[in-house]
């Protein structure tokens, strides 16, 4: 007996071990974020830092403003969201409720290959195909701008847009529906009035989910954007705050590379405004 | 519990040949960090040499220019690889330059673009914003787009402190690596660049600067303007592990010069 409780004791040790693993990473990056990122904001000085316009890490007299970096991350965000999530929603409405089961099927394994495209190549098509297809069509200089990545990020979003509207749309109780019908709604009607808002927070979901992987993208973002550090404008060459700290990172040095790990101390208090938002959610639902 | 002893040996099994090989391969390794640009001729040296020194194991850590010199003074590698002259505070904080190769800049644009030649002064006007149409160099009438490469990038370095314009560039784009640059110009009729020149492939036009191209011949007797040293940075005080010195003393003796012009650098080595 004492055997046999002493073995689970240890399994049960390893397990907890192993879930610690998780847990620590997050503390040690967190940690390490803010002892690294810290500094350089207090030698630049916090308004200096956030809301200058003008960043110049290499020049002879460097400047770390990186208001527009942020700039160009809410607008790229936001951009993609208007975008995407309107397309996502719609496609997930339609597998739900009224695709045939074949198309279903076809449309469903599409997306999960969509989800698994790495983005780097989402970067070079962005790159060879819509980078010029912008210049051609806007007739602009030069089409990386910030439109092209708010394209390459709406599409980016769109797996996980879907998959996670959909688990929600699914899982609508069919009652639900059938009463809707029964008083005489139809079907259209139904899906939009009664099960829509029966999987209301479960499409937000999809939308922060949304948010938290556009915001947090770098390698695609990084082949279509240009990477100069203007303020943003949608035919502008733009900088992202997860580009900023990628196109420098390996060369850099000093204060430049300290001021980078503040970039990525930002770029990391906004995903968690994001997961808290996330939670926020999820608890709302449950409480409903 | 059976089940779980077969499980250990198994993984013991698998983990050991690991171990077996990191510990016999250890005194034979040859570590260089540094430069991009310098990826090609490192890698076709590093080969060669391999070749014929099938016991030693030469490893190149791409990381730039200022971290490969910051790590062969930190001693955390054997050569630091430097695409651009030391500075006289590195050498002073104890470290030699040896120079392995020179590399031209090559000025890129689109294959649809007429101009051929521009001045060093041209290019400099262009890239500070003065010049902004190519009517105005003897092309079409056409707003230029310029590219570069991301601060502290050695040939954006290398570029810069040639033609005079740091931090002047009115760069519309900053792209990560000379092929994005490449790539990029080749897709913009209006576009120009600059590229190492062992990279430019026939995707791309190469003008000639002040009338002279770019070539290993014009390089060596520093008729090309744009062009800049290969460094091999090694610490003064300090002697090369027997492996590392071997593959010093290889990579900078004339028999190398075959395979570093090969690489797209110009050998110096006589």
């Amino acid at each position: 007996m004492n055997a046999k409780k002493a073995k689970e004791d240890v399994i049960h040790f390893i397990f907890l071990i192993l879930g610690l693993i998780a847990v620590g990473s997050v503390l040690v990056i967190t940690i390490y974020l803010i002892i690294s990122g810290l500094p350089a904001i207090r030698e630049i000085g916090l308004v200096d830092f956030l809301f200058g316009k003008r960043w110049a890490s290499t020049a002879a007299e460097p400047e770390y403003g990186i208001l527009p970096f942020i700039l160009t991350s809410i607008y790229g965000t936001a951009g993609a969201i208007i975008i995407g999530v309107p397309i996502g929603f719609f496609a997930s409405v339609y597998l739900a409720k009224m695709a045939p089961k074949k198309v279903c099927q076809v449309m469903e394994l599409c997306i999960g290959v969509l989800s698994g495209i790495p983005s780097v190549v989402y970067g070079l098509v962005g790159m060879l195909i819509l980078v010029p297809g912008i210049m051609n069509m806007f007739n602009v200089p030069d089409g990386a701008s910030l439109l092209a990545a708010i394209i390459v990020l709406a599409i980016m979003i769109l797996p996980s847009v879907i998959k996670v509207s959909l688990s929600s749309l699914q899982a609508v109780p069919r009652e639900y529906e059938e009463a809707s019908l029964a008083l005489g709604a139809t079907t259209t009607e139904t899906y939009f009035k009664v099960t829509v808002p029966a999987a209301k927070s479960g499409i937000f979901t999809a939308i922060v989910l949304g948010i938290g992987r556009a915001i947090g993208e770098a390698m695609a973002v990084m082949m279509v954007a240009g990477n100069v550090a203007n303020m943003p404008g949608l035919f502008q060459s733009v900088r992202f705050l997860t580009t900023a700290v990628a196109s420098e990172m390996s060369y850099s040095s000093g204060l430049q590379r300290q001021a980078l790990f503040s970039i990525a101390l930002v770029l990391f208090f906004f995903i968690m405004l994001i997961n808290a938002t996330l939670m926020l959610i999820k608890k709302r639902s449950q409480s409903i | 519990m059976k089940k779980f002893w077969l499980i250990a040996l198994v993984a013991l099994c698998a983990l050991a040949p690991v171990f077996a090989s990191g510990a016999s391969e250890e005194s034979q390794i040859v570590s260089t960090d540094g430069s991009t640009s310098m990826e090609s001729v490192i890698g076709s040296l590093a080969e060669a040499y391999m070749m014929e020194h099938p016991e030693v194991t030469v490893t190149y850590n791409p990381t730039g220019s200022g971290s490969g010199i910051t790590a062969v003074s930190e001693g955390r590698c054997d050569i630091g690889l430097a695409s651009r002259a030391l500075k006289d505070d590195e050498i002073a904080g104890g470290l030699t330059q040896t120079i392995l190769a020179l590399d031209g800049i090559a000025i890129i644009v689109n294959n649809e673009n007429p101009v051929n030649d521009l001045t060093l002064e041209q290019i400099a006007a262009i890239y500070t914003g003065e010049i902004s149409n190519w009517s105005e160099v003897g092309g079409n009438d056409g707003p230029i787009v310029l590219i570069g490469r991301e601060a502290g990038s050695g040939t954006r370095d290398g570029f810069e402190s040639i033609t005079g314009t740091e931090d002047l560039c009115q760069y519309r784009q900053e792209l990560t690596s000379t092929g994005d640059v490449i790539t990029t110009v080749s897709t913009n009729a209006n576009a120009i660049g600059y590229a190492s020149l062992s990279a430019v492939s026939d995707s791309v036009k190469v003008v000639t600067v002040n009338g002279v191209a770019p070539s290993e011949a014009t390089v060596l007797d520093g008729s090309y303007l744009v062009q800049r040293p290969f460094v091999l940075a090694t610490r003064s005080t300090e002697a090369l592990s027997d492996a590392a010195q071997a593959f010093f003393d290889y990579i900078t003796s004339p028999d190398a010069n075959e395979i570093i012009a090969g690489a797209g650098a110009v050998p110096v080595a006589e």
